[in-house]
């Protein structure tokens, strides 16, 4: 049967992992290879690479950090981050990347997806989205959520959003940018243009250890065909569990309580067989 | 030597950096010469069916691979690789493969299962090829695919894998390995599959 995937995020600046595992005794904390290493011999499912590279100038950087992962790690790598055009795509996946995470772009460009998708595959296209829980007063939908027509792609969900209770709007530009997009039905429309994967964060859980937002996550994942990342909130194993069970996530995705090593990702396999997953021990 | 052929799709890093990382020599390629020469052949890739077929034919690479096919040489087909080896594939309507097994190329079917096939599952071994050297019955690999193959015979399964349905994951058939799985994605346990190549090539 397949596997529910533990996926690790690593923040990269500069070619430098600045939010990684908090190593002690180790040389090079900072070292993208070292990372990936520990994440691999612990049996992690896949690494994530967040370039948060600001400088334009300096964006080649991870293209020899994913090079260099890829030389020692052998297993699936994504990168996100800043990704703009299909050189941007092509160049990432011959240093040895598998997929590509893009948000903005697919913001500003949707058909950037469908492009995307058509030359490189489903496979390695996901669209990572950030979204923020928005409550509408009296059931009403909120006045972004009417102005989003101009989009053309209400009819794929946002009349079934405008019933719907809460509602998410898309943010970008990691998190500081509101779209007056709905989360759910951008979701969907992503999948009908080619997207293979979507990274769903919570931006009101992301950095609070409460858990994912569990209503969202299953919103989202039983609204698309493709597989659904959790990512945003793991402060503990259940709320693994959670994402995986009732938010019937495909993977999730975590950051500190592995960097820290509250959890090892063998712990949290072991804790997630206990309690009925499917999962790669 | 090994060569990987090169045709313009997929990850071709990775499956070098495999070889050498187990003391594997190989030479990534799209010169039909150099299939010609080689002593064993790789056909890796991950994309649709017919841009494969057409890339490879437009290298004038297709008849070179289906020659070192058919002289017997170790072949290794990874995931599109192994697909192209059927007579057909229904992708985007009808496109005919290398035929070199009889079967054709068809994709999951709708019953509420998430596609593409994406993630770590298990291999059900039914006979075990030269490469695998010992791995264990029901391993995890990482598969990553909208489409699988189904062969016309029982005989060229080497390997299933259920996915709301069981399919075939793994065929080998004489000098021919390949794999639905990607074994240059799969840690230490595809590792082991590329240097068991690596072998099973150098014993050929």
């Amino acid at each position: 049967m397949l596997a529910k995937r533990i996926i690790p995020c690593l923040d990269v600046r500069d070619g430098r992992v600045v939010k990684g595992v908090n190593f002690v005794n180790i040389r090079d904390a900072g070292d993208p290879v070292e990372n990936a290493l520990y994440y691999d011999e612990q049996g992690a499912d896949e690494l994530v690479f967040l370039d948060i590279t600001a400088s334009h100038e300096k964006r080649n950087i991870i293209l020899d950090v994913v090079a260099k992962t890829a030389d020692d790690v052998f297993m699936p790598l994504t990168v996100g981050g800043g990704i703009r055009n299909l050189d941007d795509i092509r160049a990432l996946l011959n240093a040895g990347c598998d997929k590509v995470s893009i948000n903005t772009t697919a913001v500003r460009d949707p058909l950037f997806i469908k492009a995307a998708s058509e030359r490189f595959g489903s496979q390695c296209i996901v669209v990572a989205i950030d979204a923020r829980r928005c409550r509408g007063a009296s059931g009403e939908p909120p006045e972004w959520l009417k102005r989003d027509e101009s989009l053309g792609f209400l009819d794929i969900g946002s009349s079934a959003a405008c019933r719907r209770s809460p509602l998410w709007e898309v943010y970008t530009h990691g998190g500081r940018r509101p779209r007056g997009i709905d989360a759910v039905a951008w979701a969907r429309y992503m999948e009908e243009l080619g997207a293979g994967e979507i990274l769903l964060t919570s931006m009101d859980r992301d950095g609070t250890k409460d858990g994912y937002d569990i209503e969202l996550t299953r919103t989202v994942a039983e609204a698309v065909g493709i597989p659904v990342i959790a990512s945003g909130g793991a402060g503990n194993l259940e709320h693994l569990y959670e994402a995986l069970s009732d938010g019937k996530a495909d993977a999730v995705l975590a950051a500190s309580i592995f960097h820290y090593r509250e959890y090892t990702i063998r712990e949290a396999k072991e804790y997630l067989r206990s309690k009925g997953i499917v999962v790669r021990l | 030597m090994i060569v990987i052929v090169d045709y313009g799709m997929g990850n071709l890093r990775s499956v070098e950096k495999g070889f050498l990382k187990v003391g594997v020599d190989v030479k990534v390629t799209s010169s039909p010469r150099d299939v010609e020469d080689a002593s064993a052949v790789v056909l890796p890739g991950v994309g649709a069916f017919r841009d494969c077929m057409r890339n490879l034919d437009d290298l004038g690479l297709l008849n070179a691979v289906l020659r070192s096919i058919e002289k017997g040489k170790p072949y290794l087909g990874i995931c599109l690789g192994l697909q192209i080896l059927f007579s057909e594939s229904t992708e985007f309507g009808h496109c005919r493969g290398l035929d070199v097994i009889e079967g054709k190329v068809v994709r999951f079917p709708a019953m509420g299962l998430k596609i593409p096939h994406m993630g770590w599952n298990t291999v059900r071994l039914r006979k075990a090829p030269p490469v695998f050297n010992g791995i264990e019955d029901e391993s995890y690999f990482y598969f990553v695919h909208s489409y699988y193959v189904v062969p016309d015979s029982d005989e060229p399964v080497s390997g299933t894998t259920t996915y709301g349905i069981e399919f075939t994951s793994m065929v080998w058939k004489d000098n021919i390995i390949a794999t639905q799985f990607h074994p240059e994605k799969s840690q230490r346990l595809g590792l082991r599959v590329l240097k068991g190549f690596g072998e099973f090539a150098k014993r050929s």
